[in-house]
């Protein structure tokens, strides 16, 4: 298969404008003759829906939760990045754009990554237009933080709820046109299966959740905005329904996987406390704007953090990288935390944790500043560990997080399959093989309200799309093959929870295939993934039926999609022989154990297709080309 | 740590329920309730028992998808607090904790610890958002928001959703949660061009799904995770009051709540 992204020729500057002029219309009066899908409620998919119904589109918007609010763009706490350089310290799109290639470690298309970052002003207006409550400065004017990964201040935020105030606000710009009649909103319903007819996405199979009852729902382009796959590591920050079903039955059905191995380990977590835990729970990145990070020089000290004089401290940030100090890019700030800890110098009782200290700040600013900074991120931390921040330094340590890859999509976000497009974390595109902070929320609003609205009209004007009905061949192949999925799981039968299945496959993943990986390690994975699912297969015990709320049911056909999807990040990661951003390969670091990228053999895209159960799956590379920022090693010294 | 869970167990809303009581060991003070949930949750499948069904997503306090009674409080005894924030080193060993779904008749039941909110969905569509299209905006800072009014709107925009309010209030009012989103936007310069009709839409609608009235007894803010003030109900019977009489002369028409789980699928 050759790979065309349909990035647009010229300076990349005009790209997007003429790009936009290019694609074909459709008239005013015959959008509300197509009908569209929209699967999750995310920034993405929210945003996207309500656009495309505010255009006069008629839009099946789904999700699985009881209600489009509760989708996980929800818990982003720290920001949104704008390049509209407000605090004149020298931002612009170009600078945005810069940034975001050298932190993705050249691993993203300069030509998306461009259009993201002059997306970004539009989405600030927009987002203050629909009444989201930014922090604002006694003037009355907009007011921003830095954030790891940049030299200006360029982050909007609403205290440490940032994801909670955008998603509210692309949810009532959704509920406005669920209102109008031009969006219906399908909750409690699981997308299961994409229906292909003559090589287009023509609908989807979905599943109620409470009735258990299976339908089909057809319609001229599909949109997936269903987030990313970090609960495949099982402990993750994702929400606990997060999941790839959507995405990983669509490439089932032809759509290419691009990237896997590109997964984020968020540095500032709270540490894992017991056998127990069912999830992770994330302190923002733009703590580390006030905190210092460290640990005890000595291996093994035992002493509490205030019986540490500061020369017996190592900044180990501060140490090694001068210029950006505490706000190195996640996955540098990551793996130091690993490297110290493995070292021995790791704190807490497990000793997987590193100091995040605001005494210093504290002192500087004063108490009530910092509360306003953080007061709802040291609420949360006190909740959890029973310690007070403001006196004692927290612990943290790094927890999957996000997902760089995705679906592989086309400059229009269009996948291999036509009429299918992919948004926000579910597809590959901007962030390369790491992902600055405050940039997922940027993607997916870029994705969904400034992007698809124009590339899907483009698909719908430009192409043939016949009628189908309910009763063709295809639609009821992939009624039944969904049907005989569900009735399989619930034959098994076994002994072993869902639970217990989805614990080990996540503890193969972080160990092999997390913060660093190896040859050895993830051939080793691959085999344990494979033993492990065919045990599943053998051995499962889903209890309760098919034909209402069973959240068994539902978690077992989403980890059986855990696991095949695991073995493809391993293979991914495998392949993959250097280092870039979160893609950590041991063989391949410089002399200071920094990532050591191979640009001549590995830079591009990795595009794997589904070829059969079992079957080893087909590569396809997608060039990468760096016209405007060159290809350097990272440094953040 | 030992202790017992009595637990509200109803598979469908046409059967009956009752109160089944669960011995549960607790390792470690820093598990959370859902934590707790899911042990037993493993144990009672491991027995070929069908697992305590409740409603939880993100984990983390946000997304306001958990939440039911401990001991007739809503999100349990700690204030601030969402449930699944909820640690054990808050209970004392040997204590018995009764768990019960939200209860109202806004919200109906669905099984075990869920019910269905999508009566409050239905209160935003009613006119809980600003009527502005996307790419049709001015620049970010065209419009000055003082700091206070842009921190008293997000005071009341930290809602969650997830019906503690409802389910604490003796008259089933949702009060809080309609006030907290006409007090959220009606704050704000954008929000004002419809003040008016959003609260008189709103109120009809929360009206029109069956919630109470609110008699200004104040457990919807003793329970509400967010802490959402008391003041969103009196922004909201001012902004109504107003509205009411500016908008005497508008048909004002509620969506008509929907209970079933048929979206005309084929």
């Amino acid at each position: 298969m050759k790979l065309d992204a349909r990035i647009p020729t010229g300076p990349i500057e005009d790209a997007w404008d003429s790009a936009k002029f290019e694609m074909k219309l459709v008239n005013p009066a015959n959008k509300r003759r197509h009908n569209l899908i929209v699967v999750g409620s995310g920034l993405a998919g929210a945003s996207a829906a309500a656009t495309l119904g505010e255009l006069g589109y008629n839009v099946k918007c789904f999700c699985f939760q009881d209600s489009p609010r509760r989708a996980h763009s929800i818990a982003a706490q720290g920001g949104i990045n704008a390049a509209k350089n407000y605090q004149n310290d020298g931002d612009s799109i170009y600078r945005l754009f810069y940034d975001t290639v050298k932190g993705g470690d050249f691993r993203a298309r300069e030509g998306n990554v461009y259009r993201l970052a002059q997306n970004s002003v539009h989405i600030i207006d927009q987002c203050v237009a629909q009444g989201v409550p930014f922090a604002r400065e006694y003037g009355g004017s907009l007011e921003n933080r830095s954030f790891g990964g940049a030299q200006v201040s360029r982050t909007f935020y609403a205290r440490g709820q940032t994801g909670q105030q955008l998603l509210l606000g692309a949810y009532q710009a959704l509920e406005r046109q669920v209102d109008a009649g031009q969006v219906t909103m399908i909750p409690r319903t699981e997308m299961l299966d994409l229906i292909v007819i003559d090589g287009q996405a023509r609908g989807i199979v979905a599943r109620n959740l409470i009735t258990g009852k299976l339908s089909v729902h057809l319609a001229e382009a599909v949109i997936l905005a269903t987030g990313g796959y970090g609960n495949v590591y099982y402990l993750s920050t994702n929400a606990k329904g997060s999941n790839a079903t959507a995405i990983w039955r669509a490439h089932k059905r032809g759509a290419l996987f691009a990237n896997p191995c590109f997964t984020q380990i968020h540095p500032t977590c709270i540490p894992v406390s017991g056998d127990y835990q069912s999830k992770l729970t994330l302190m923002s990145e733009s703590l580390r704007n006030d905190g210092r990070i460290w640990v005890p020089k000595q291996k093994g000290d035992k002493r509490r953090p205030d019986q540490i004089p500061e020369d017996e401290r190592d900044y180990y940030l501060e140490r090694k990288y001068p210029a950006f100090g505490n706000l190195v890019p996640r996955d540098v700030a990551s793996r130091n935390a690993k490297a110290v800890c493995d070292e021995g110098r790791g704190v807490g009782e497990t000793g997987l944790g590193v100091y995040l200290d605001f005494a210093d700040a504290i002192q500087r600013l004063g108490v009530e500043t910092i509360r306003d900074s953080y007061g709802n991120l040291f609420d949360m931390y006190q909740r959890i560990t029973d310690e007070d921040p403001y006196k004692v330094p927290m612990r943290i340590y790094p927890a999957m997080h996000y997902t760089m890859g995705g679906l592989w999509v086309d400059y229009q976000l269009q996948s291999t399959i036509p009429g299918l497009f992919v948004l926000g974390e579910a597809n590959f595109s901007d962030h390369g093989a790491n992902r600055l902070g405050a940039s997922a929320l940027m993607q997916g609003l870029s994705d969904g309200y400034f992007i698809t609205p124009y590339t899907v009209g483009n698909y719908l004007a430009s192409s043939k799309l016949k009628d189908v009905k309910a009763s063709d061949p295809a639609v009821q192949a992939a009624l039944t093959a969904t049907e005989q999925g569900i009735a399989k799981l619930l034959s098994i039968k076994g002994k072993r929870t869902v639970d217990s299945f989805h614990r080990e496959l996540g503890k193969i993943m972080w160990d092999d295939c997390g913060m660093s990986r190896n040859a050895a390690g993830l051939r080793d994975a691959i085999g344990r993934i494979r033993a492990l699912r065919e045990e599943f297969w053998q051995n499962l015990n889903v209890p309760g039926s098919g034909d209402d709320l069973n959240q068994s049911l539902e978690k077992a056909g989403r980890v059986a999609d855990f696991f095949e999807l695991g073995e493809l990040i391993c293979i991914d990661a495998l392949e993959r022989n250097e280092s870039c951003g979160g893609h950590f390969r041991e063989e391949y670091q410089t002399p200071e154990g920094e990532a050591q990228r191979d640009d001549e053999h590995y830079g591009y895209v990795a595009a794997w297709g589904y070829t059969g159960p079992g079957n080893k799956p087909e590569l396809t590379k997608e060039p990468l080309e760096f016209v405007y920022v060159h290809p350097s090693q990272r440094s953040y010294k | 740590m030992k202790l017992t869970l009595s637990i509200w167990r109803q598979k469908n809303p046409g059967s009956k329920g009752k109160f089944v009581s669960y011995p549960v060991e607790v390792p470690n003070g820093e598990m959370s309730v859902l934590e707790c949930l899911d042990v037993l949750n493993e144990t009672l499948s491991e027995r070929g028992e069908e697992p305590v069904a409740f409603e939880h997503d993100c984990r983390e306090g946000i997304c306001g998808t958990c939440g039911f009674m401990i001991n007739g409080v809503a999100h349990g005894p700690m204030p601030a607090t969402t449930i699944c924030q909820l640690t054990m080193r808050h209970f004392k060993d040997g204590e018995e904790l009764v768990m019960e779904p939200w209860r109202s008749r806004a919200f109906p039941f669905v099984k075990d610890l869920v019910v269905d909110r999508r009566s409050f969905d239905r209160i935003i569509q009613s006119g809980g958002y600003v009527s502005v299209s996307t790419g049709n905006v001015p620049d970010g800072n065209a419009i000055p928001i003082g700091k206070d009014d842009a921190d008293r709107s997000m005071d009341a925009a930290a809602c969650i959703g997830c019906g503690a309010c409802v389910a604490a209030c003796p008259n089933g009012s949702a009060a809080l949660f309609t006030g907290a989103k006409i007090a959220h936007l009606g704050i704000l310069p954008q929000g004002k061009p419809e003040q008016d009709r959003r609260a008189v839409q709103m109120v009809a609608q929360m009206n029109a799904e069956g919630f109470g009235s609110c008699t200004n007894i104040g457990e919807c803010t003793g329970v509400c995770p967010k802490e959402i003030p008391l003041e969103a109900i009196a922004k909201m019977n001012h902004d109504y009051l107003l509205g009411a009489w500016k908008e005497r002369k508008s048909v004002v028409t509620a969506i008509a709540p929907v209970t079933g789980w048929e979206f005309g699928e084929k």
